[in-house]
């Protein structure tokens, strides 16, 4: 592998990060009062894409980036001005060459028509024509014939101040081939006129060497503005005296060679197998360090101290352990947060909309698996706030609002879970349109009464838009549902506030990491199961006469008014021995979706965290179980997965109906 | 002694590109990201040569060089500036704000090497 195979995967993922603060300066570039920093920052990100793609031989990507350099370093200079077209162009132009990059990643040559027309486009915008030659100087190489140079070469006095070194120039000649050096020191003055940083003395040199004129002339190439330079050929060889002579040169040495290597090592690259390598080690290391916590317990204080303090130490050492090695896998949300300006930039265009997007903690920072996941439902949601949050600017005038709309997108750190926050000022919920939507398609019965909060919740609905017109933006309807879907895969929670004319408030709240779950231990007859706390809502021992039997279903219980459907997860996982009996059982309510539930257990055991460990690493994926952890007694428990088990038990029910 | 040299790139890619090959050819490499970064780094170490992009943030290539001419320590060292093919006026005035010579973008491994050993010979005494 050569070294620039070692760096192609550098280069191209600083592609994609150069490529995304592009579009994200070309999104907040004030096309009226164009900040030139701005402008030069933009420049050099081109520049930089296209620096490196010549090392890499991806000339399609040069070429590109040749064409958007040259209109960047005109705006640069004011030749040209950043219209909104403009802007608009080098947009587009980003996604180009971002798929030229994909392409370059995915070592595949793309299409010839790739950003083709775009690049006339641009060319007519510079007003440069389509005929641009690259400089190929394909040299031919002269013969190598033995010849003799005399070389004349005196240096100026200021040549050192450039960092040249005449010593190493005739060093260098030298090595071409023989050489005889002549040093005249009859321009050195007397030492009171000495000036110990400039350069006095010339040299006479002979050189004999196979070597071209060129290759000579090449060795001077940093010099030749700095010194007095005549190279010709002979024929004849004389005999001179080679008097090498050190340069004269008095450069300052600094005696302060400090070995303290203070580079930008701030940060390195670590492959992600690596690092989730040593989550997977230090979860099992937690799982060991609660195994011997829970021996500690039946020891006696007195006689085990030392061993009860070292493993009370182990512990607090092993928890902090575990967040610094969390925290490694933890990124800001910045990289999701950035690609929606754009979105609301292109959606807001189409709508014929003016909105403003404000976004705020951006370098809050989540689980990498929890913002890889969590960009598809964000995307969704600020697309729907564009399409059916903010109104139109007539519609806004007529309001008495300001006819730029604005979205504030903000995530935070509240109680050990991340929450994101999506606000427009836009219309709100139209509820009594909603719930009226609901009836009609019969999600919600006829004569229910919704609270307001209730009404609200609908919108998650399967199948509900109340849009006026369906538009290609948010689709028809199928969007908040999956969104809710998307949030709880992740452990995650989603509502919405409303208020008519004012605007909505999506909150979405997220676990920081996808490793870790607070979890129920809950035991079905001999077995421990664990129930995510996130799906609970609460735990009830109902009555015998709270149990309902429905015919071809399963029971149900009567919870203020509400039917429930009971699921005996000792029927479900067929466990020996547990109690079947109404009025014995416990019940532990929880919600996926819209789906509720009463989970029919024996004991809660207590409230754990519990470090996740994948089924499907050694089995196929189990229906009902999400995966499984060790508890502290050594045993293995399984983790529910109650969006599942709605559809595990016969004749489910898939809207709760409230008893009128 | 080994050679140290100052690489000064805002391109993480040419940076590591620079450092990898160099360090390959035997010479101690250390990174800078742009002009100011460059300054901050070589207050605490001795370099025995420079090489630095041009067109960078919080401070530009031709601001460094100048910079690190008025600095006695550095008013000798060979400091080299990455350039692009045919941008005269640039090669024009980084000679002026007192560069040593330059490398033409893009730049091949053996190319870079050479230029620097041009200027900073591994072993020699300079």
């Amino acid at each position: 592998m050569s070294i620039l195979d070692q760096f192609k995967q550098t280069y191209i993922t600083e592609c994609f990060e150069l490529l995304a603060d592009m579009e994200s300066l070309l999104l907040n570039l004030d096309c009226d009062a164009a900040d030139n920093e701005q402008l030069n920052a933009i420049f050099r990100a081109a520049h930089s894409i296209k620096g490196g793609s010549g090392s890499f031989g991806l000339d399609y990507i040069t070429d590109f980036t040749h064409i958007l350099e040259t209109l960047l370093d005109a705006m640069r200079e004011g030749k040209l001005r950043p219209t909104r077209e403009a802007v608009d162009m080098l947009l587009k132009s980003v996604d180009v060459v971002s798929q030229m990059v994909t392409a370059a990643k995915d070592g595949i040559t793309p299409p010839q028509t790739l950003g083709k027309e775009l690049r006339k486009q641009l060319e007519q915008f510079v007003g440069q024509s389509t005929a641009e030659i690259s400089p190929h100087q394909e040299e031919s190489q002269p013969q190598e014939v033995m010849a003799t140079y005399d070389i004349n070469f005196i240096p100026h006095e200021n040549l050192p101040s450039t960092g040249n070194e005449p010593l190493l120039i005739l060093s260098e000649l030298a090595g071409l081939g023989e050489s005889k050096i002549t040093a005249d020191i009859s321009r050195i003055p007397t030492f009171a006129e000495l000036n110990p940083t400039a350069c006095y003395i010339t040299w006479q040199i002979e050189l004999k060497t196979a070597k071209t004129l060129h290759a000579i002339e090449e060795v001077f190439e940093f010099v030749s503005d700095y010194c007095d330079l005549k190279i010709s050929q002979r024929q004849n060889i004389q005999e001179n005296i080679a008097t090498p002579n050190n340069p004269q040169l008095a450069e300052e040495i600094s005696p302060k060679e400090s070995n303290r290597n203070n580079a930008i090592a701030t940060s390195i690259r670590v492959d992600l197998e690596k690092v989730d390598k040593l989550v997977n080690m230090v979860g099992e290391l937690v799982i060991t360090e609660a195994m011997l916590k829970a021996q500690t317990r039946h020891l006696a204080d007195e006689q085990f101290q030392g061993l009860i303090r070292g493993i009370d130490e182990l512990s607090q050492h092993t928890r902090e352990l575990q967040e610094a090695v969390m925290s490694v896998r933890m990124q800001p949300v910045k990289s999701i947060f950035s690609r929606m300006p754009r979105i609301v930039r292109d959606v807001s265009a189409q709508l014929g909309k003016d909105i403003r997007l404000v976004t705020l903690g951006e370098n809050t920072e989540v689980d990498k698996n929890v913002i890889e996941q969590l960009g598809d439902p964000l995307t969704h949601m600020i697309r729907n706030s564009v399409d059916h949050g903010i109104e139109t600017p007539q519609q806004r005038s007529i309001a008495g609002k300001n006819p730029q709309g604005v979205i504030y997108l903000s995530a935070q750190h509240r109680g050990g879970r991340i929450v994101i926050e999506i606000r427009d000022d836009g219309a709100g919920i139209n509820r009594s349109k909603v719930v009226a939507k609901a009836k009609e398609k019969g999600l919600i019965a006829k004569d229910a009464i919704l609270s307001e909060e209730e009404s609200d919740q609908l919108i998650f609905a399967a199948g509900l838009s109340t849009a006026e017109t369906i538009s290609n933006i948010s689709g028809r309807g199928v969007g908040m549902d999956v969104v809710k879907r998307n949030i709880e895969a992740l452990g995650g929670t989603i509502t919405v506030k409303s208020e008519l004319g004012k605007g909505s408030l999506f909150t979405v709240s997220l676990p920081l990491t996808l490793a870790i779950l607070d979890g129920m231990i809950v035991r079905v007859g001999s077995e421990n199961y664990i129930i995510p706390i996130t799906a609970i809502i609460e735990t009830l021992r109902p009555q015998a006469q709270d149990f309902h039997r429905v015919e071809g279903h399963n029971d149900v219980i009567e919870v203020r008014g509400e039917f429930i459907p009971v699921i005996y997860l000792g029927d479900v996982f067929r466990v020996a021995n547990c109690e079947h009996q109404a009025g014995k059982t416990l019940v532990v309510l929880v919600e996926s979706g819209h789906n509720k539930m009463g989970l029919a257990v024996d004991e809660l055991i207590g409230q754990q965290q519990v470090v996740i460990k994948s089924l499907e690493a050694n089995s196929d994926p189990v229906k009902g179980i999400s995966g499984a952890t060790i508890l502290g007694d050594g045993r293995v428990s399984l983790i529910l997965e109650i969006g599942d088990l709605a559809f595990m038990q016969p004749g489910k029910t898939n809207f709760i109906v409230k008893a009128a | 002694m080994g050679k140290k040299i100052l690489a000064v790139d805002d391109s993480r890619t040419m940076r590591e590109m620079v450092a990898f090959t160099l360090k390959d050819a035997g010479y101690e490499v250390i990174e800078a990201e742009d002009g100011k970064n460059a300054l901050t780094v070589l207050n605490g170490v001795k370099v025995d040569a420079i090489i630095t992009d041009l067109n960078m943030p919080n401070m530009n290539g031709f601001d460094l060089i100048r910079a690190l001419r008025g600095n006695a320590t550095y008013k000798f060292t060979p400091i080299l500036m990455l350039t692009t093919e045919g941008d005269g006026s640039k090669k024009e005035e980084g000679k002026a704000a007192g560069a040593t010579g330059w490398i033409v973008k893009p730049f091949n491994p053996e190319k870079l090497v050479e230029v620097v050993k041009k200027v900073c010979p591994l072993g020699a005494a300079a």
